[in-house]
């Protein structure tokens, strides 16, 4: 069983804790936000996780001051998701 | 199928000469249809007698979603059929009929909610009786609703659907902005930690079907997958609406044509001549510019040959205007459209649209293209909903088909006469 | 009990002001020097808790003291005591506050952030509570280390508040007004 990292963008307010506690996991971008060092698309979202960051990870669910953070057991959510504008 | 009234296909079967020349199916009961003339048209039918028959039969049909993402209906359906079996209590799963249409050169699914409703509210119904007797909403713009309401009023059993109106804006559409919007009045897209076929609506298993889909799935009830397959190819079953679109004296006008239609064939009908045009908007605002010759309309296929029809928006633009500052104007649009609830998208868009405008501006600044590909790749992905890598998308094949004319701003030029840098 | 009573006071306002100047500093989004972001965070909380407990020692004292005779009831309800009740009040006031900011600050993850956030404004309403409980309420008034603490603080708070209210105050304000790089 693979772990995600979820971020929701609805609640991050581009703090740095997570990146700071993950630094090999996540950037930061001009604004602040996360970004999943080397990943594409939806992983960017859902980000996977090796097993020597889930301590770290579970940290920075802990510690993010705008609980945008969680973990996903299991399979990362995917696809059937529609396009705006319809 | 049950219900199905082989004796009455609205089309002929022997398929058409012409690969573009469709008979209508989805608007074969004429302008305006009420009740007697769609049961005149398609035959009567018992829609909520469906059952999970209907499920293989869509498969077997491999009609895909008509509202952008061309998701193959039936594992859409099946997975919502599964979340309803999970846990203690079947949890009884919600059909929500996707009318809203926020892109500006779609209009489509307004002209089918206009002209055909019931064949829409047919699929709804029969969709729902396959998955065990399911809620059912219909979410539809302004445009749509009184015809949507008059439709509802005048069938039998027609009162356990209900009707809500949707917003006029980009994102109103956007399936999880639909459950929003249904469930707490605000049409933004919301987090997702699950898929709406798992928890939904009131926490249900949610199946959010473009309007168009329905009616296809309704034709499929009745006339059965291989009718439905006569049309398209084996890769692109079937028919799609699309909203074509062009320079002055072209008429909008909304087209039936079969699954991989070649894109040439489809501005021909529409009127336009497609050596008389710079470029193409295929699939909308979020979509991709393409060359008018050469490619095909189909949702699978190597990208060289083939364009993905997304919600089916096809737009012309003429030899004299200047592409860049088309996309640039989307592009503001886009940003603009922006819910502002994730950071990437709320920072991230306005900063491309800003780049975009220097550039269609003329700014002879060689940094500009390649910072508008750095923010492309840096917003995408990341946000509650697709928007972001949407207008990524549409920015990233503009730089590609309009290389030629993205040379000439940064060094100080436009290549159409209208523009600013001449 | 009154000499441990007034100093343990002393030491949980000094804790709650440092805990106010660092969540200030934690919602910039800033690091301090060599501490990470989220050092400050753990560090915003703990002292806070620290601050608490101080708080608890503070009243739990002079409820046993005979000199203050604090009744149990003016824990809970304010402006109710013997001895300037209205200055005491203030003092019952910031306990409350006080305690429905810790309690909801522990329980952020059940409670969620819109419920976390909305009390945890009530931060802002109890520093100067507090500040005025023990300026009027205090019998060290007049002394002049006292008033320099109490002076200072004061004057951190306010430089802090500002700060918080300047278009700067975000690590990333630059960036988000839609400047390039």
């Amino acid at each position: 069983m693979k772990t995600h990292l979820h971020i929701d963008w609805t609640s991050c307010d581009g703090r740095g804790l997570c990146a700071e506690l993950l630094p090999g996991v996540l950037d930061r971008d001009d604004w602040g936000y996360p970004v999943a060092r080397g990943k594409v698309g939806r992983e960017r979202t859902d980000v996977p996780l090796r097993d020597a960051d889930r301590e770290a990870a579970r940290e920075a669910v802990f510690l993010c001051p705008r609980l945008a953070l969680s973990l996903l057991d299991g399979k990362a959510p995917e696809t059937g998701k529609q396009v705006p504008g319809q | 199928m049950s219900q199905a009234n082989d004796t009455y296909p609205p089309v002929p079967l022997q398929p058409a000469q012409d690969t573009t020349r469709q008979e209508p199916r989805l608007l074969a009961a004429g302008a305006d249809a009420g009740w007697e003339q769609h049961v005149g048209t398609f035959g009567s039918s018992e829609p909520h007698t469906a059952g999970p028959g209907l499920l293989e039969a869509l498969a077997e049909a491999g009609l895909t979603g008509r509202g952008g993402a061309a998701f193959e209906t039936w594992r859409k359906a099946t997975a919502a059929a599964g979340s309803v079996r999970k846990g203690l209590f079947p949890a009884r799963p919600v059909v929500i009929a996707n009318g809203a249409e926020g892109e500006p050169l779609s209009f489509k699914d307004r002209t089918l909610l206009t002209h055909a409703p019931h064949l829409v509210i047919d699929g709804l119904i029969a969709l729902a009786a396959a998955l065990g007797g399911a809620e059912m909403y219909v979410y539809a713009p302004a445009a749509g609703l009184p015809h949507v309401q008059r439709a509802v009023g005048e069938r039998p059993r027609g009162k356990r659907i209900r009707v809500v109106q949707a917003p006029e804006t980009f994102i109103s559409g956007e399936s999880s902005a639909v459950v929003n919007m249904i469930a707490n009045g605000s049409a933004v897209p919301t987090d997702q930690r699950r898929r709406l076929s798992e928890s939904g609506l009131n926490g249900r298993p949610t199946l959010v079907v473009n309007v168009e889909t329905l009616a296809q799935v309704a034709l499929i009830a009745r006339y059965g997958a291989q009718w439905f397959r006569q049309a398209g190819t084996g890769t692109d079953p079937g028919t799609r609406l699309v909203s074509v679109s062009g320079p002055a004296p072209v008429r909008d006008v909304v087209l039936e044509v079969p699954g991989g239609a070649p894109l040439s064939a489809v501005l021909r009908e529409a009127g336009m001549d497609p050596a008389a045009l710079s470029a193409v908007l295929v699939g909308g605002y979020h979509g991709r510019w393409v060359r008018p010759a050469g490619h095909t309309l189909s949702p699978v296929g190597p990208p060289s040959r083939v364009v993905r029809p997304g919600a089916g928006v096809i737009h012309a633009l003429d030899l004299q205007a200047c592409g860049i500052q088309a996309t640039a104007r989307i592009v503001s649009y886009l940003a603009g459209q922006s819910a502002r609830q994730c950071g990437p998208c709320m920072f991230g868009l306005p900063a491309m649209a800003s780049v975009l405008n220097r550039i269609a501006g003329g700014e002879a600044n060689p940094r500009l293209a390649s910072e508008l590909d750095r923010l492309g790749r840096l917003v995408s992905g990341r946000g509650a909903c697709r928007h972001p890598e949407g207008t990524t998308g549409l920015v990233s094949s503009a730089l590609e088909v309009f290389a030629a004319d993205f040379r000439a701003h940064v060094s100080g030029y436009c290549t159409g006469p209208g523009g600013a840098a001449a | 009990m009154w000499a441990f009573g007034r100093v343990s006071g002393f030491v949980s306002l000094a804790l709650f002001t440092g805990s106010v100047l660092l969540g200030i500093l934690n919602r910039s989004g800033r690091p301090l020097m060599v501490l990470p972001r989220f050092s400050i965070s753990l560090l915003h909380g703990n002292i806070a808790l620290l601050a608490t407990i101080f708080l608890g020692l503070h009243v739990g004292s002079l409820l046993l003291d005979s000199f203050a005779k604090l009744n149990p009831v003016d824990i809970v309800v304010p402006f109710l005591g013997s001895f300037q009740p209205f200055w005491q009040g203030l003092g019952t006031v910031a306990l409350d506050l006080v305690l429905a900011v810790v309690v909801t600050g522990l329980l952020r993850h059940r409670i969620g952030q819109r419920s976390f956030k909305a009390v945890h404004w009530l931060s802002y309403g109890v520093w100067p509570v507090a500040m005025a409980h023990a300026l009027g309420n205090g019998t060290d008034v007049s002394s002049g280390w006292f008033l320099l603490l109490a002076a200072s603080s004061a004057v951190a708070v306010a430089a802090a508040l500002l700060w918080r209210l300047s278009p700067s105050f975000l690590e990333t304000s630059h960036a988000r007004q839609g400047n390039l790089p």
